[in-house]
């Protein structure tokens, strides 16, 4: 039979998927799926502040997570409007390709 | 009311060298000139205050404390001057004929634009204002601002005819020479100051007497003789003695009045003045004393051959300052501070009326000062002849004119202190001073005029009489015909100071003429230390010896002025011959035995040679700016690394990030 | 019961979210995404948070991977070509990246150690605390937090007018 989920199987796991997430945004070459890989991060904290809420019983952690929310909706937005206007400038969606600023 | 003394010349020199500028000569003569009778006039009422002080201890003063200047830990310096016998003598001379050089110099200068006329005499008022400080402040640091600033003053006005490059070496060489005179005083201070921990005479004094004398041999020679000869170290260049005499001849370059006012009177006096303030200190080292005493004696000898043979009026009265300025100190040396004092005050009158009246010579030459192509003038400069001769016969020693007083006095106290050697070179100066004197006199004045010049057909006294405006118009060069005798403002100076050479040596009748010595008397309690006994000066009292070498000396003058008589009044031939036959020695004396030379061999190639060379090129150009260029330079290479940070990858940016995160909550795991 | 639940879901959104990682189609990556946000839906019920639950699957999934994919459809993003040249060096492209990765799976342990060091606390069961209704929420986010409300009503307003200004053509 398997164990009940403690305080810290959720934890690990949030560290898990933001790992994974950091992962993402170093080895992915396209910069769309850099956009998605910060998603996880995000939802990984997300998972943490809900999982700590259920633990000590308040729900100042739930609204932090709406906020969040609405916040990484509109730095998705935005993101993506760079990201649009990028590739009409360069045709492409490498971010290495985006190296005007070197020495 | 005492700060007012030097600051009335001050205020003199503010306003004309700012506001009256480019006022009329009359404006600002007359500020300068004003300023100084004024200060005249407030120091007279300060010492008959001072007079009238009830004494303490046997001592009358009056102190004023202006401000602290200093105050830092155990040094605690106040800007504080001081008015006791010594000090009242210094300022009757400086403040009195100070004020009738600026006289003279109202029509002495009368050639200059205004601008100049005002900056003469702002500098004029600068140098009195300073003077007056170094005598009157009470202690160390005060006296020595007036020392830094009449050296200022005299780099100034002797350069005043900038533009002639002779006048502005001269001044340079009067500056840089005075210089390392001063860095003796400095660090005689500083002695003094780490072997009592203050700097007040009157305290130093007080702390001094209590001390044993240090023993009369270099071998055993303390703190007091360090600091004593670096002090007389510091008064051989502003007194011009040896070593650092050489400024002295060359400052002739400077206006007349102002050979007069600094170089005869005062500004080289301070450096007598400065031992007679310190007479308890220097009465404890008796080595120092010793030194002082054959070095003036020296100075004294030297300057008078140089003397004899010289041809420029004024060269041969600067080298008789310099010899006048060796008596003084050998008067010092031998104990004798009040005759030195004494010398100090005759010799100031007659070297001004010297000055001044080689001032109207020239004057009236329209700026001839060689005296070979003088002569003649006796009948064509009335006043100044007789004026001129007063002072010949001061100087020469004669009674009953001032300098026989002094100087007869300097011989006697130097013979009774045991001192036979340097008084047989104090005779022997004094004959050549006789000689010397007389031969100027006779040069300038008698025979027939040597030049093709203006013709003086115009003998008139006319002019020098009855004229009561201070600053009459005399005529143009252009004015061409007619030699004139002094002008008024110049006339009265000369007379007033022909009186004073008359006189001024009855305040010093020694007893043995049935005199009072009142000079003596006066000056005694300024040079001994408050509540200690009086400091013993070697005198013995022996009146028939005194009388005897008093009639010596007479004696001594009259032949010097006999040899003159024989040679330049009668036949001037015998001098030529003389000079031919001794071909060497008189080369000799009249490269005044190549001093200059020698310094400018030894001391200042070597050192012009060791700055460009080693101290420009190596240490400045290479070393200095090599290090500050090359910081520039490695902080160029470094960023020419490091600029490869910005590979323009977002992706390594964001992995730096990463790493520190990382490297941050590794650290916290970690503890 | 939980466990089993907890242990599926679980394992369903790791799994999905090393899948957006690692495919090569964009559009795989999107799908794969919002399978993970639905297991991560199923996470926030069994946490007692049905309001959240739900707000995830609406925005997050409903709203936001949307407009990924029109953007990926409508930049018709190409799959990835493998690295050569200048980015394969170890300085330019691919050293970032390995570094990259390394520094991640250091991060996980990190965070696996220190969890470890935590007491193994069990969470409250339904019985001592029921869910947080939409009621209880809405009490603490209009009264306790009503800045924070306004204030992210203006930031949405502000990314909005941004995203427009930075994706349209430039006039003519």
């Amino acid at each position: 039979m398997l164990p009940d989920p403690t305080l810290n199987a959720y934890l690990l796991l949030s560290a898990v998927l933001f790992a994974i997430g950091t992962a993402g945004v170093f080895l992915r070459r396209n910069l769309i799926t850099i956009l998605l890989s910060v998603e996880i991060m995000l939802n990984a904290v997300n998972l943490t502040f809900v999982a700590v809420d259920r633990f000590r019983g308040v729900v100042d952690g739930q609204i932090i997570v709406f906020f969040v929310m609405t916040v990484a909706a509109a730095e998705a937005a935005v993101g993506l409007a760079i990201i649009i206007a990028l590739f009409r400038h360069k045709e492409s969606l490498n971010p290495d390709a985006f190296t005007s600023l070197k020495w | 009311m005492l700060s007012l003394i030097p600051l009335l010349p001050f205020l003199g020199w503010l306003a004309n060298s700012t506001v009256t500028r480019r006022a009329p000569k009359t404006v600002s003569g007359w500020i300068a000139t004003g300023a100084m009778g004024a200060a005249f006039g407030v120091a007279l009422t300060q010492i008959w205050a001072m007079l009238h002080q009830t004494p303490v201890e046997g001592v009358r003063a009056i102190e004023e404390t202006v401000f602290t200047w200093i105050s830092s830990g155990r040094l605690n310096i106040p800007l504080a001057f001081r008015l006791d016998p010594l000090s009242s003598v210094m300022i009757l001379v400086i403040t009195g004929i100070g004020t009738l050089i600026h006289l003279y110099s109202t029509a002495y200068m009368h050639d200059e634009s205004d601008s100049e006329y005002a900056r003469y005499f702002s500098y004029l008022n600068l140098f009195a204002a300073f003077m007056l400080v170094l005598v009157l402040g009470a202690n160390f640091p005060v006296m020595f601002i007036g020392w830094e600033g009449v050296g200022l003053c005299s780099y100034l006005l002797i350069g005043f005819w900038f533009t002639k490059p002779s006048a502005a070496d001269a001044g340079k060489k009067a500056f840089v020479v005075n210089r390392i005179g001063d860095f003796g005083f400095i660090l005689g201070m500083f002695a003094i100051f780490w072997a009592f921990g203050t700097l007040d005479f009157q305290e130093v004094a007080s702390k001094v007497a209590l001390l044993p004398a240090d023993p009369a041999s270099i071998a055993g020679a303390g703190v007091l003789t360090a600091a004593t000869l670096l002090l007389f170290l510091g008064a051989t260049g502003k007194s011009a003695q040896l070593p650092l005499y050489v400024w002295l001849p060359d400052a002739m370059e400077g206006p007349t009045p102002v050979s007069a006012l600094i170089h005869a009177a005062t500004m080289v006096t301070a450096g007598v003045y400065m031992i007679g303030r310190n007479a308890v200190l220097f009465s404890h080292a008796p080595f120092t004393l010793e030194v002082v005493a054959v070095i003036g004696a020296l100075t004294a000898l030297m300057a008078g051959t140089i003397g004899l043979v010289q041809n420029d009026i004024k060269r041969v009265l600067a080298y008789s300052t310099v010899s006048q300025l060796g008596y003084m100190f050998l008067a010092m040396g031998v104990g004798a501070y009040a005759t030195g004092i004494f010398h100090l005050y005759t010799h100031a009158f007659f070297k001004a009326l010297l000055f001044l009246g080689s001032g109207a010579v020239i004057h009236a030459l329209h700026g001839e000062q060689d005296m070979r192509n003088m002569g003649g003038l006796k009948k064509h400069l009335p006043l100044t002849f007789w004026t001129f001769l007063v002072g010949t016969i001061a100087i020469a020693g004669l009674p009953p004119f001032a300098g026989f007083f002094s100087k007869d006095e300097i011989l006697w106290k130097t013979f009774a202190s045991g001192h036979l050697v340097l008084w047989g070179i104090a005779v022997v100066t004094a004959f050549l001073t006789a000689t010397y004197m007389f031969r100027l006199l006779y040069m300038t004045f008698y025979g027939e005029r040597r030049t093709a010049a203006p013709h003086g057909a115009h003998g008139d006294d006319a002019p020098a009489h009855g004229h009561a405006h201070g600053a009459p118009s005399h005529g143009a060069p252009a004015h061409g015909h007619g030699l004139h005798d002094a002008p008024a403002p110049m006339a009265i100076a000369l007379v007033l100071l022909a009186l004073g050479s008359g006189g001024a040596g009855l305040f010093g009748i020694p007893a043995v003429l049935r005199g009072s010595n009142a000079i003596e008397h006066y000056l005694a309690p300024s040079f001994r230390a408050i509540g200690a006994p009086e400091v013993v000066e070697t005198v013995v009292e022996n009146h028939g010896l005194e009388f005897g070498l008093m009639i010596f000396s007479v004696v001594v003058a009259a032949a010097g002025i006999a040899v003159a008589s024989m040679i330049w009044l009668k036949n001037p031939q015998i001098a030529a011959n003389m000079a031919a036959r001794f071909k060497g020695l008189h080369t000799l004396l009249y490269n005044k035995y190549f001093v200059d030379e020698a310094y400018d061999a030894t001391l200042v190639q070597p050192i012009k040679k060791t700055s460009a060379g080693f101290l420009w090129r190596g240490v400045d150009a290479g070393l200095i700016d090599g290090t500050v260029n090359g910081v520039g330079l490695v902080v160029r290479g470094w960023s020419a690394v490091l600029r490869r940070m910005q590979t323009g990858s977002v992706r390594a940016y964001a992995m730096s990030l990463f790493t520190g995160v990382v490297v941050i909550v590794g650290y916290y795991l970690w503890r | 019961m939980d466990a089993i639940f907890f242990w599926l879901l679980a394992a369903g959104t790791v799994l999905a979210s090393v899948g957006v990682i690692f495919q090569r189609n964009p559009m795989h990556s999107v799908v794969l995404l919002i399978a993970s946000f639905c297991a991560l839906s199923g996470l926030y019920v069994l946490l007692g948070a049905p309001f959240v639950a739900a707000i995830q699957i609406i925005i997050y999934a409903g709203a936001i991977m949307v407009l990924f994919l029109f953007v990926v459809m409508l930049l018709n993003v190409p799959t990835e070509d493998p690295v050569h040249g200048y980015h394969a060096r170890l300085l330019g492209g691919a050293g970032p990246r390995r570094f990259g990765a390394v520094l991640s799976l250091l991060f996980a342990v990190q965070l696996f150690l220190v969890l470890r060091t935590l007491q193994m606390t069990p969470l409250p069961t339904d019985a001592q605390q029921p869910p947080s209704t939409v009621y209880d929420i809405g009490l603490r986010l209009f009264r306790d937090y009503a800045f924070a409300f306004e204030a992210t009503s203006v930031l949405i307003l502000v990314a909005m007018v941004g995203a427009i200004v930075l994706a349209r053509r430039e006039p003519r």
